[in-house]
């Protein structure tokens, strides 16, 4: 069985359900990666996996057990969750930003490791921005700002990495840095899972494949074998072709155009 | 002045600490001490420093032990104990509401306190008496502003304006008991709603102090998860934080010094909105810092009590009237500055 599973999980807010019923499993060393439009859900089910949502049915496990019987910081060990949103404290420099993901390898009288200070450097040099260490965080521009984030959930250093949409606000460079870094990541052997919204991306990083759509899950695997015409149809109302990479032969979805330009 | 931390290592322990945050504490700790020592030696009478030491230590003239460890001391630690306690409350709640309106004295709390306190004074309570309402005021009117604002959680952006609601309610509260009192009644509890030390003696001291000392450490344990969920509920439970554990325990723990330090001094204004926002700008901190917001409400409150009974000596201000004029002056550069 996976490390990280979800069964039978019924997802809602007050009397706003989300999702009935899910099943889902994250294949362990694998880069998953989760589509689907607005609103469907993406980001419920990855608070749900990270037990910051706490299912009306149905349980989280991870490594077997449980999720919410397992100790917190014994499972902030293992699993790291960057939200889709977060709060810049006041005035609060990127190091020491950064430095509060080590929080759960921390203890009263163990603040501040030779391991800490080391795991805070690697993720400040993984993400680029070792040269802003100092700057105060909500002056940073928001693609600065969010590898800061990154930052902080690298140097949780958790062999399960749950990521909501790490690339939103990053330019076309620090989208692929970003991305490139999870590849590396997901090849040191931890196990990745992130929102992503564009599909090329998608298909180019993933290992595997979740496509989702009014909190269910239509499909899922390979993206070679998932992604075709008719589910970008269903799943987005997007009329598209699929082709193949040129750089990757994954597959490249190109929407079709308004209106057909016809040259003689 | 930008110092990154230092680490402190010692076999398998290590404390991180913040080189210029360490300074502010030691300077807000020499700045108290300067106070206390001006706050016990001058005055009416003078005692001069060896005598007022002598006195503390029980070996003074009858005179200055009177004065000493009588009437100045007694004054002197309900001062520091209630400023550490509103400075600690109010840098919890502005943490909690990531807010610096977020503060006691503006969200309701210190208001329910003073409620609860002229209350008892018009039904003609004893000091412990007057002591108790204000307690109970306070923790009722939190529970009433949190049971409001409370939809799934609880918003500190909602909280803020259902406190701002709730402390114009309560004051009207105050108002109308003040003219349904009598003339003797209502003087009482006039002076009593300024918020003032004047006459506070050891069964004022001790109850707020000995507060301090239990609710102190279990802030002291609140401080690291709290500052973690200055970045938001996910990104700390995402550390390992039980969130809603530590925002309930904070929450109580920020009620009760509210509630303990209104019933000694009365509903003193502007401290716990102060303390917390000068303390982030000396310490240079990111988020909210506990125990500089505790040192710098202990040493607000008693300069600004040094103030009130020298400035037109020999009449006597109430604290409150002191620490309100400073305090709107300061909300008005704060705000007026955040808000260019
Ligand atoms: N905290 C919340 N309270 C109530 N409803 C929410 C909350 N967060 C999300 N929702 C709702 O749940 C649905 C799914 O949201 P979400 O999982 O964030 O979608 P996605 O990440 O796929 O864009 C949306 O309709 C959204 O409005
Ligand atoms: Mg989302």
């Amino acid at each position: 069985m996976p490390r990280l599973t979800g069964s039978g999980l019924t997802l809602a807010y007050d009397d706003r359900v989300i999702a009935t019923d899910l099943d889902v499993s994250v294949p362990d060393g694998s880069f998953t990666v989760i589509v689907g439009p607005n609103a469907c859900g993406k980001s419920t089910l990855l608070r749900a996996l990270a037990r910051m949502l706490r299912p009306r049915a149905g349980a989280v496990h991870l490594d077997g057990a449980v999720i919410t019987s397992l100790p917190s910081k014994e499972v902030a060990r293992r699993l790291g969750l960057l939200p889709q949103t977060s709060i810049v404290p006041d005035g609060i420099t990127v190091a020491d930003l950064v430095a509060r993901g080590r929080y759960p390898h921390q203890r009263l009288m163990r603040q501040w490791s030779r391991a800490d200070e080391a795991a805070v450097a690697a993720a400040m040099a993984a993400t680029d921005v070792t040269e802003l260490a100092d700057r105060i965080v909500d002056e940073l521009s928001g693609g600065q700002r969010q590898r800061v984030w990154l930052a902080m959930a690298l140097a949780q250093e958790t062999p399960i990495l749950l990521l909501d949409e790490p690339t939103t606000f990053l330019d076309i460079a620090h989208q692929i840095e970003v991305l490139d870094l999870c590849a590396d990541l997901h090849e040191q052997g931890r196990t990745l899972v992130a929102v992503l919204h564009d599909l090329n991306q998608a298909c180019r990083y993933a290992t595997h494949l979740i496509v989702m759509r009014d909190g269910r899950i239509v499909a899922e695997g390979e993206p070679g074998s998932v992604m075709t015409p008719e589910l970008v149809r269903e799943v987005f109302g997007v009329r598209c072709e699929i082709i193949a990479d040129p750089q990757t032969g994954t597959p490249l979805v190109v929407p079709g155009a308004r209106r057909r330009v016809s040259r003689v | 002045m930008s110092l990154s931390p230092i680490a402190l290592r010692v076999g398998p322990w290590s404390l991180r600490l913040a080189p210029r945050g360490l300074l502010v504490c030691l300077g807000l700790l020499a700045t108290g001490f300067a106070v206390s020592v001006l706050a016990l030696s001058t005055g009416e009478v003078a005692v001069p420093v060896p005598d007022v030491v002598a006195a503390i230590f029980g070996r003074g003239s009858p005179m200055a032990e009177l004065i000493v460890a009588e009437l100045r001391a007694p004054r002197l630690v309900t001062g520091l104990a209630v400023g550490a306690a509103f400075g600690l409350s109010g840098a919890i709640f502005q943490s909690l509401t990531r807010n610096p309106l977020g503060s006691p004295d503006f969200i309701g709390f210190t208001a329910g306190a003073s409620t609860g306190g002229i209350l008892a004074v018009v039904l003609g309570g004893t000091a412990w008496q007057i002591a108790g309402g204000s307690l109970l005021g306070c923790v009722l009117s939190a529970a009433l502003v949190y049971g409001v604002a409370h939809r799934r959680g609880v918003s500190g952006y909602r909280l803020v304006l259902v406190g701002v609601g709730a402390h114009a309610l309560l004051l009207a509260v105050d108002s109308y008991l003040l003219t349904s009192a009598n003339l003797h009644d209502a003087a009482n509890a006039g002076a009593w709603l300024t918020g003032s030390l004047s006459g506070r003696g050891w069964d004022h001291a001790v109850p707020v102090a000995l507060a301090l000392a239990v609710l102190a450490p279990l802030c002291a344990g609140l401080s690291r998860p709290l500052r973690m969920m200055e970045t938001g509920d996910d990104a700390a439970g995402a550390v390992g934080i039980r969130v809603e554990r530590v925002r309930a325990a904070a929450v109580a723990a920020g009620v009760l010094l509210c509630g303990v330090a209104t019933a000694a001094a009365g509903p003193v204004m502007f401290v716990a909105l102060a303390a917390p926002q000068l303390a982030r700008r000396l310490t240079r901190a990111g988020g909210v810092a506990l125990t500089a917001s505790a040192l710098t409400g202990a040493v607000l409150l008693t300069a600004a009590d040094l103030l009130a009974q020298r400035l037109i000596a020999p009449a006597q201000l109430p604290v409150g009237v002191v620490t309100a004029a400073l305090g709107g002056v300061y909300l008005a550069l704060l705000l007026g500055r955040e808000h260019r």
